[in-house]
């Protein structure tokens, strides 16, 4: 009867110290979540205008977050752009054109398509805990379900975001919202999550939605995820700056 | 002898002398006006570039084109220590230049942003207009142009975004505190102006700098450390290849013109050589030669270039020394449309202009005064007496 007991402590011990993690575990499970060995993918990014709305459907091709490959597949003014990510270079190729351009620089500062992201922010998907400092804010619960509020700070050079925050949701171990502030602490860019799936063992949601927070009036940029795979094989000669022309 | 006949003649034709001379007086007024137009408006150019930009020339970091923004990020260093001299002896102040994004009422616009030292004053800007505002978190000057665009007034409030030397995103808000009447659309179109130590700590950038400006008479360096001279002659001649560009266009109205007016004379002369048969035949029945007869037409028509010289001055050069005086108010300010002209422009007529175009029609009426009187040459005395024209 003891033994019982004294394994019902023990239990209930170990069960209590996997529900408070600690904060770089959260921030390294977010970081898994979110990134994966490799993953194919078909997204939709609806850039919200003043006026219109344009929806430009592309499928991409990831390995790790140091190689990635996109090619647009409609509407046809944009249909077969190609975009090749190595490192921390990006090459662009336009049909139109029949060019190659590398994007660096000052370039990497505009915007995607017209949308609220940037290259800048497409370029920095390393994993957030090599990146951040984070320190524990907080809880709250948003809708009925439980978040940590985490704050980031850059603890490397060269990051564009200076500062972060985060919800992130207990359970799926995802950052629902995120704002990204400039060094001043001014508020630059949100982004949302929602529609969260189980896909291979891990959470992952089909909708984010991006918003520059200084454009007044602005309705953002929603990136839908229509489908994806993780952990699939893909031919190395698929991230060959040859293949952009193909 | 031959010059008391030719006036004579010329006189004799009244209405024919009188359109001819009238033709070559406009032609003559129209080019000489636009030239000097032309001239005006460089000489403007450039001096409103020199007053506002240049002064006496420029030391640029190795990295910095202005025509190419994308290397702004690059194009800045702490300056060499012969500049920084001329810095300290107020001969030469610094420019940090870098792209930035405005949100003026919450739209999203490029903007080139300069640092400059508010207490400079070796060119004609207002900068001084950025200096005592420590209640304001970034003091911003801009131009009228740049004005327009954005719909900002003075006391307006846009949030300014740009990333630092380690490219991380910062922003903060700018306060308009002057808007610049300047004709210089290149320090005003897509320009914000800020004070150089905010700028240079708003970039991390402390003691930084992308060019120098210096003050005309400064002593030239030397030892410049890869930071590259720019003299007057290298920082106008963008200005002086778009106005060299635009020239042709105006030297095919020259040509319009100068054929319109040696038109007229060709037909006069060609019509007194039909019409005056008998004459021609007379003075070589009397025992003028050939080549004095041709020497007298062409004399004639030559006189016309006198004449419409004389008609120029006496009917347009009032016109003339008006616009030379006063200017010519332009409906339009050309600041927008990236040009550096002034409000009133001011035609320049200088005597190489006047001497050169004159010699020029001169030349022309001379030419379309001889070819027909060469036909002259041909003519037999005894039929020219009988009247029979020249085939």
């Amino acid at each position: 009867m003891i033994k019982l007991i004294i394994f019902i402590y023990f239990f209930a011990f170990l069960v209590g110290q996997s529900k408070e993690m600690s904060v770089g575990d959260i921030i390294k499970t977010m970081d898994d979540n979110l990134n994966a060995k490799s993953r194919i993918l078909t997204s939709k990014m609806i850039i919200h205008g003043r006026r219109a709305s344009r929806t430009i459907e592309s499928k991409n091709w990831v390995i790790g977050t140091d190689k990635a490959f996109t090619e647009y597949l409609s509407p046809p003014r944009e249909a077969g752009t190609k975009m090749l990510k190595l490192d921390d270079k990006l090459w662009i190729y336009s049909p139109q054109t029949d060019r190659v351009i590398q994007i660096s620089g000052h370039m990497l500062r505009q915007s995607v398509m017209g949308s609220d992201m940037s290259y800048n922010d497409i370029m920095e998907d390393r994993p957030m805990i090599e990146l951040y400092e984070a320190t524990l804010e907080g809880s709250i619960q948003i809708e009925g379900r439980d978040h940590w509020i985490m704050l980031l700070t850059a603890k490397v050079k060269g990051l564009s975001y200076h500062m972060r925050r985060a919800w992130i949701d207990k359970e799926y171990l995802l950052p629902m919202k995120e704002e990204l502030y400039a060094k001043s602490g001014k508020l630059l860019k949100t982004s949302t999550m929602d529609g969260i799936k189980k896909i291979q063992n891990r959470w992952f949601p089909s909708r984010f939605v991006f918003k520059d927070e200084l454009k007044r009036n602005g309705k953002g940029t929603e990136w839908v995820i229509d489908g994806i795979e993780f952990d699939s094989d893909i031919p190395e000669s698929r991230f060959s700056k040859a293949r952009l022309r193909k | 002898m031959m010059i008391k006949i030719a006036i004579k003649n010329l006189l004799g034709a009244r209405l024919r002398t009188i359109l001819n001379v009238f033709v070559t007086a406009f032609s003559f007024f129209l080019i000489l006006f636009m030239s000097a137009m032309y001239d005006g408006m460089l000489q403007h150019a450039k001096q409103v570039t020199m007053d506002t930009e240049i002064a006496g020339g420029a030391y640029w970091h190795p990295e910095y084109d202005p025509l190419d923004p994308m290397r702004f990020e690059d194009a800045h260093s702490t300056l060499p220590s012969e500049i920084q001299s001329l810095v300290d002896q107020n001969t030469a102040f610094p420019v940090l230049v870098s792209q930035a994004s405005i949100y003026p009422a919450g739209r999203i616009m490029p903007a080139i942003m300069k640092g400059i030292k508010p207490d400079q004053n070796i060119v004609n800007m207002p900068t001084n207009s950025l200096s005592g505002h420590d209640d304001i978190s970034i003091p911003v000057l801009i131009g009228k142009g740049m004005a327009s665009d954005t719909k900002l007034e003075v006391g307006d409030t846009f949030t300014i975004r740009w990333l630092d030397a380690d490219r991380t995103y910062d922003a903060d808000e700018g306060t308009v505190v002057h808007i610049m009447d300047i004709e210089n659309f290149k320090l005003d179109m897509g320009h914000i102006w800020i004070p150089l130590d905010r700028s240079q700590s708003m970039l991390s950038m402390e003691e930084e700098a992308t060019y120098v400006t210096y003050k005309k008479g400064a002593p030239q360096i030397h030892k410049t450390e890869g930071w590259i001279h720019r003299d007057i002659n290298y920082l106008v001649q963008d200005m002086e290849a778009i106005i060299e560009a635009d020239k042709p266009g105006a030297q095919v109205m020259y040509v319009i013109l100068l054929a319109l007016a040696a038109m007229g004379i060709f037909n006069a002369q060609v019509l007194s050589i039909f019409r005056r048969g008998r004459e021609i035949g007379t003075l070589m029945a009397l025992g003028m030669t050939r080549t004095r007869v041709v020497g007298l037409f062409t004399l004639e028509g030559g006189l016309n270039a006198l004449l419409a010289a004389a008609a120029t001055l006496i009917f347009f050069g009032p016109i003339l020394y008006h616009f030379g005086v006063n200017g010519i108010p332009l409906p339009i300010d050309y600041t927008e449309m990236g040009m550096i002209m002034a409000k009133r422009l001011v035609p320049i007529y200088t005597t190489g202009l006047v001497v050169s175009t004159t010699v020029l029609v001169s030349i022309v009426v001379l030419i379309v005064s001889y070819i027909p009187s060469r036909r002259i040459a041909r003519m037999k005395p005894t039929d020219s007496l009988r009247g029979k024209a020249v085939v």
